[in-house]
């Protein structure tokens, strides 16, 4: 009896667990990055290949255990023995390795192993106990140099930057918000004044630390204009479940506006 | 082979049941440590539930535990990221790494192989009082003005290096949670020392290795990994203590900034602690699971009355096999660190093979239950819910190998439903596997076999109503160590969060029933026989409990593997009667 009821509810598990993939119960949100569908993608085969393999190991566990309880006689092995379990593994990894890593997306490559574009909007993004600042260089183009030692949040000085004698400087333009143009190759560079954060976008399907002592560059182009959350996933200390700010993705011309507007406020 | 250490039975209450040598009393004081420790880790995390699902609910009894970290029983959001940071600490040091290897292998290896003792009792003993020392030092750290640590159980630099300037939370609980998973650590040392050589060094006459039960060979191949893991740990956390108290930077860069001041280290990197802690990390997941492996092979063999499909060789040599590879793996841990993306590729192969023998296993088991005689007693049944949850968690597995699909699920729910299916449950079912099934040899007591049915179905039930729903929340991008969901994207999921705490606090008390077995059944079970299950290792050919030396006296002979059934008949390993199952 145990092991009928043990079968049936490991069934029930393992159907409730496939509606809720299927159904969409939870799951990714809209994609905006270029980049983002081939994830998608291959997180979509890894589900097909992965959910085959729970359902086929709950059923036959559940199978076997309904059926073999009980005083049965002369208890017999799996026809072949394991030649044929092992066998088994190495083709189901095998087929698993093939389809996801050979005829898959590819979109670790895709994303990591491409110089970013040269006409990318650089952004300079810095991290801290817990608020993101970013950064634009302004018309000269050029970002004036950081001094750890000159950063003064009262004062309004996040990145520690030297106006006074730097004049790559002056123009810099700090934000408490990113902005960028919609179609536009991104490049940002994500570095933390104090310890470990995370940019994370999930509708851009990026997802980086920053690390203390690093300059981590990241790409991307995004596809629709919005505003999203960026929120840090790396545990930074009390304040990291509020830790957020928003990106909006803009048309061109808005986006042109809003930097004029930001630099006015400098 | 050698003869047993001797010494001479204890005499006095210190010496038999405080600073005892014997091996089997080590065994139930390890025992008894983790089940307190689990109740703790436990409490924990009803209280972390509570507060994610209903953040205004004042919790009974907090605000006494820290008038600071939660006034009037409602957690600040730095109590919350402490708790969860000792959840973490205790269930995976003093609970799981505990409890099936120490706790059980220690009280069964040296009877399993026909020894009197463990090689080194003395030793042994350390172990256990280092180890309750380590458990002091993270309980203590609760009863500090600062509180306990929040840097998460993985205690990344530099937040967890820099001390209090980084926040509340980073005062001496961090240096005490140091302390503790070093003395962890040195002990864990000295009991992989203890079970090698007992297990090389003791074995009876005729006790081949390949006549090994499984589960000596699950403690064997553990006791390896940890010897390699816990070496790395513990250099790692005396440097992360030097670095708060000594002045040094081996994990803090220079030019940080905190409070507008700028701090007076340089040169550390805090990629170098993510390695080393994933160096022992990784394979300290192994470390959990392999004695559950040698757990649940070694008892299923009893329940379902045949061999295991392909004998000893095939589920040891998977073992073997992850044992191995789980050294080559850590840096999945680190695919968004800012680790080279080359690197990334790298950690991803080896971790897709490493399912090649975790599968093995798998099917070993599932498989081995065709055409068998199941005998459905709560051992069996606790054996086949760690199957199930292994099953799932490690499906969740091949999405985290993958550095593209990891790349969004990092850090989400969907990571904490995993570990917690892969090696946080499926260890803890095969710990109570073992404890129904060896309860009898240990106290000499039946345990109430309704009650533990009735413990099994509510935590199968329970653990899946729990963690599918985080693994799958996941999906949505769920983050998680947030103590309180205000993001746009997170607020939706607050019924999923009730749902999860409602069932985790069910799935809570449902342990309590367990807990009333076990102090029941202890005074007052009926009285165990020698071999209550029918079974053929040596554990079950001595009375219940054993003697001091746990056989008598009488000199022992092995003349079969581990797995002499054919449905209602079995071998003794003793027996000199030939083979039924060609093991």
């Amino acid at each position: 009896m145990a092991g009928k009821i043990f079968a049936v509810i490991v069934v029930l598990v393992t159907i409730a667990t496939a509606y809720c993939v299927i159904a969409h119960v939870w799951w990714m949100p809209v994609d905006i990055s270029v980049h983002g569908p081939r994830i998608d993608k291959q997180l979509e085969e890894t589900m097909l290949v992965a959910g085959l393999l729970f359902i086929a190991g709950q059923v036959v566990l559940a199978a076997f255990a309904f059926l073999y309880g009980g005083a049965r006689g002369k208890p017999k092995q799996i026809p072949g023995g394991a030649k044929y379990l092992v066998i088994l593994a190495f083709a189901i990894v095998g087929a698993e390795i093939l389809a996801l890593s050979l005829v898959g997306s590819k979109a670790w490559g895709a994303v990591y192993f491409e110089a970013p574009d040269p006409n990318s909007l650089h952004v300079d993004v810095q991290a801290g106990q817990f608020a993101y600042y970013f950064r634009y260089p302004g018309p000269d183009g050029t970002f004036g140099t950081l001094h750890p030692e000159l950063i003064n949040e009262g004062g309004q000085n996040f990145f520690g930057l030297d106006t006074d004698h730097d004049a790559d400087a002056k123009d810099d333009i700090v934000t408490a918000e990113i902005a960028i143009p919609v179609n536009q190759p991104i490049l940002l560079t994500l570095h933390s004044k104090d310890v470990g954060h995370s940019f994370d976008v999930r509708e851009l399907r990026v997802q980086q630390d920053f690390v203390p002592g690093m300059i981590i560059p990241i790409h991307f182009t995004a596809t629709q204009t919005g505003r999203f959350e960026i929120v840090c996933t790396q545990l930074c200390g009390l304040g990291h479940y509020n830790m957020k700010a928003y990106l909006s993705v803009l048309s061109q011309a808005d986006y042109d506006e809003w930097l004029k507007k930001q630099a006015a406020m400098q | 082979m050698h003869a047993a250490a001797h010494h001479a039975p204890p005499q006095g209450f210190i010496r038999k049941y405080v600073f005892s040598v014997d091996h089997k009393v080590i065994g139930i004081q390890y025992t008894t440590l983790s089940l307190v420790a689990a109740f703790v880790g436990m409490a924990l995390s009803w209280a972390m539930r509570i507060h994610l699902a209903w953040p205004d609910y004042h919790i009974p009894l907090l605000g006494w535990v820290s008038p600071n970290g939660a006034p009037g029983g409602v957690m600040t959001p730095e109590y919350y990221l402490s708790l969860m940071t000792m959840h973490g600490t205790i269930m995976a040091f003093f609970v799981l790494t505990a409890a099936p290897f120490a706790g059980f292998g220690n009280f069964m290896l040296p009877i399993q192989v026909g020894a009197a003792d463990m090689a080194f009792p003395r030793l042994n003993m350390a172990s256990f009082w280092v180890t309750f020392t380590g458990f002091l030092f993270a309980c203590a750290t609760f009863f500090i003005p600062d509180g306990p640590p929040l840097s998460g159980w993985t205690a990344y630099a530099p937040l967890s290096a820099v001390g209090s300037v980084a926040g509340p939370g980073q005062g001496w609980g961090q240096n005490l949670w140091g302390f503790s998973i070093a003395f962890f650590c040195i002990a864990s040392l000295l009991g992989s020392l203890n079970f090698i050589v007992t297990t090389l060094d003791l074995r009876t006459k005729g006790l081949k290795m390949s006549r090994l039960p499984l589960s000596t060979w699950g403690w064997f191949i553990d006791a390896w990994v940890s010897l390699l893991a816990f070496a790395v740990l513990l250099p790692t956390c005396l440097l992360l203590v030097l670095d708060r108290l000594g002045g040094t930077s081996f994990f803090i860069p220079g030019g940080l900034v905190f409070n507008d001041q700028l701090q007076p280290h340089s040169g550390g990197s805090p990629l170098l602690f993510q390695h080393l802690f994933w160096f022992f990390g990784h394979p300290e997941v192994y470390i959990i699971i392999l004695p559950a492996f040698g757990i649940v092979s070694h008892i299923m063999p009893t329940f379902i009355r045949k061999p295991l499909v392909g004998g000893w060789k095939v589920v040891t040599f998977s073992e073997i096999a992850v044992g191995t590879l789980s050294f080559v793996v850590w840096g999945h841990h680190m695919f968004v660190s800012g680790m080279s993306p080359y690197m990334a590729m790298v950690f991803s192969v080896p971790t897709l093979f490493i399912t090649i023998p975790s599968i093995i296993a798998v099917l070993v088991w599932v498989f081995s239950l065709y055409g068998a005689n199941i005998r459905f007693d709560t051992p069996l049944l606790y054996s086949l819910g760690f199957i199930s949850l292994f099953i799932t968690g490690g499906i969740g597995g091949f999405f985290l190998a993958q550095p593209s699909t990891d790349s969004y699920l990092h850090a989400t729910s969907f990571v904490v439903g995993h570990f917690h299916f892969t090696m946080g449950l499926s260890a803890i079912f095969a710990t109570f596997a073992g404890f129904y099934y060896w309860f009898p040899k240990m106290f000499g007591r039946m345990m109430n076999e309704k009650l533990g049915k009735l413990h099994f179905w509510l935590s199968f039930v329970g653990v899946y109503c729990v963690f599918i729903t985080m693994q799958l929340t996941g999906m949505t991008g769920a983050v998680r160590r947030y103590s309180a969901l205000v993001d746009d994207f997170m607020v939706p999921l607050i019924p999923a969060y009730r749902f999860m705490t409602v069932a985790a606090l069910l799935l809570g008390a449902a342990q309590f029933i367990f807990l009333y077995n076990v102090i029941w059944s202890r005074f007052k079970g009926p009285k165990a026989p020698d071999n209550p299950w029918d079974a053929t290792t040596l554990e079950w050919d001595t009375t219940s409990p054993p003697p001091f030396d746990n056989f008598g006296g009488r000199q022992l002979i092995v003349h079969h593997g581990p797995m002499e059934y054919d449905g209602d008949e079995s071998l003794m390993q003793t027996s000199p009667k030939p083979s039924i199952a060609g093991t």
